[in-house]
């Protein structure tokens, strides 16, 4: 038999206790960032109309929106649009698949870690678009050069974030597959990819922006067509609105661009 | 199917972490390891499933193990070790899939191991999704799934509460009961061990060597009992009088180190 103790119902003499745990757990609102930023174009398109920004130096946004519709009616937007996708696509799939099978040795294999971690500290701090003058001397002035220094850029991204997420994947559960002896390229698809996936998408966003950066920068340098160089032109014969169009519809790749990314973590990391 | 440590000794670089350690694991029967912290339990259980080479000495095995045996030496980790990408039955389905069982036989033995730990109603659950405890269950279901001889368990309950640590007891110990199955039980924890062994064995601080071996003069199902509870008491306090003064002078060790 259970000997209860007796509880106390006394209420006289209460007192709350101060409540200390508010703080430090910032939330983004839902509609925050788009009320914030309808704001900052609206005060931007007033100070436009009311003339206290010289259009020559900063065109509101409605003339930019009127340009990028310009663009798109005459064409000459889903040109050089479609000339730099190319490009980012290529190199950035050549740079990926290079990357993650470079990564995956890296981390598999005591050979490839030895000479690729060597080559890839030497080599990786080298800002790319250096090398373009270089790659043009070895493979021409067309498409090549520039879609060789997009890969290159993504190449070394790329495979530090794979060995990096492979080193990552917890050592107990690779241990627990050995323990049931299961084959090693079993391991590797079973275990390690998923549990360096992580890693890899995180990657893959960094790659993205790096491929965006050196595309835009390689055609400035070298290109007739493409997003880059249109801003480039735009540039140089004082078209502020045009070059302002070309910088939205690059911000406007980059966000579509991450927002694929996201899905694919949505899609492939539900379990975390 | 026996398992014996032969001679065992292991070095990590300079540090020796076990010396000469021999013992044998008859079919069916579940002796526990206790020690000092660092004494070498856990490199010890390694050694003896085969993820660790030691330095010298050998774990071996003596007859064949049951002929529906998919993996003989099979562990039950400390931290669950569960793929948290797949569900509850995906993870026991996984040492399946490369044993060449048919997908229905592979479904059948699947149900089977989460019906023996009640774990049915959460087999599409993710691991993030369970409990401590549950997640310990999935690990055992795991276990179950590939018929092992022996069952090497590395602290199996120490990551989780006092209850849910009583309650996986008593699944071990029903899982045990028909002795098909033999155990080597890695605990710090002596009323864990005097609960599950039949034998235990005690090992020394840094380099682990064998202390003493005791037996628990009687089975499983006896343990229940009052007098037998007193018992298995007196006969834990024994065992710590054994290893207090070590495990003391081990925690100053680790302090100082």
């Amino acid at each position: 038999m259970l000997d209860r103790a007796p509880q106390d119902d006394s209420k006289a003499g209460l007192r709350p206790v101060a409540f200390r745990g508010a703080g430090f757990a910032p939330k983004a609102g839902r509609y925050s960032g788009w009320i914030a930023l309808v704001l900052v174009i609206a005060v931007w398109q007033l100070a436009g109309s009311i003339g206290w920004i010289n259009p020559l130096f900063l065109p509101s946004p409605a003339a930019i929106a009127v340009a990028i519709y310009k663009l798109a009616i005459s064409g000459a937007l889903w040109h050089h649009l479609s000339v730099s996708v190319m490009r980012i696509g290529t190199g950035w799939i050549l740079g990926t698949v290079a990357g993650v099978l470079v990564g995956f040795a890296i981390g598999l294999s005591s050979l490839a870690r030895g000479v690729g971690i060597t080559f890839i500290s030497a080599l990786f701090p080298i800002p790319k678009i250096a090398l373009l003058p270089l790659l043009i001397l070895w493979l021409g002035i067309g498409e090549q050069p520039k879609i060789a220094t997009i890969a290159l850029g993504v190449f070394f991204s790329t495979a530090i974030s794979v060995y990096s997420g492979v080193d990552n994947v917890p050592r107990n559960l690779i241990r627990m597959a050995q323990s049931f002896n299961v084959p090693f390229g079993s391991i590797v698809r079973r275990v390690i990819w998923p549990g360096a996936l992580p890693s890899i998408l995180a990657g893959f966003r960094i790659t993205a922006s790096v491929a965006l950066l050196l595309v835009v920068s390689a055609e400035m340098i070298g290109a007739e067509y493409g997003i880059g160089a249109f801003v480039l032109q735009a540039g140089n014969l004082m078209q502020t609105d045009q070059l302002l169009a070309g910088v939205v519809i690059l911000s406007l790749f980059g966000l579509a661009v991450g927002k694929a990314i996201n899905l694919l973590e949505t899609r492939l990391l539900h379990w975390r | 199917m026996d398992l014996i440590a032969n001679h065992i000794t292991h070095r990590f670089g300079a540090l020796e972490v076990l010396d000469d350690v021999s013992f044998t694991v008859a079919a069916g029967e579940v002796v526990a390891i206790v020690g000092p912290s660092g004494c070498g339990k856990s490199t010890l259980l390694s050694i003896l499933g085969g993820l660790l080479q030691p330095s010298s000495g050998a774990a071996e095995l003596r007859g064949a193990p049951p002929p529906d045996s998919r993996n003989p030496l099979t562990f039950v980790f400390q931290d669950f070790a569960l793929l948290p990408w797949c569900t509850v039955a995906e993870n026991v389905e996984f040492p399946l899939l490369h044993s060449g069982l048919a997908i229905a036989e592979r479904r059948a033995a699947v149900d089977d191991a989460l019906r023996r730990t009640s774990l049915s109603d959460f087999r599409g659950a993710y691991p993030k999704q369970l409990s401590g405890g549950m997640r310990q269950r999935v690990g055992i279901a795991r276990a179950l799934a590939v018929r092992p001889a022996i069952l090497l368990m590395d602290e199996p309950l120490s990551a989780l509460d006092s209850q849910t640590r009583e309650l996986l007891m008593e699944d071990f110990v029903r899982l045990l009961a028909d002795g098909s199955m033999g155990a080597v039980y890695v605990t710090h924890n002596l009323e864990e061990a005097v609960r599950i062994a039949d034998r235990i064995v005690v090992m020394s601080r840094r380099p682990g060597r064998i202390r003493e071996t005791v037996s628990i003069p009687m089975t499983r199902s006896e343990r229940g009992d009052i007098h037998a509870r007193e018992k298995l008491l007196a006969l834990q306090s024994e065992l710590w009088s054994l290893i207090r003064q070590e495990a003391v002078e081990a925690e100053r060790e680790v302090q100082h180190a």
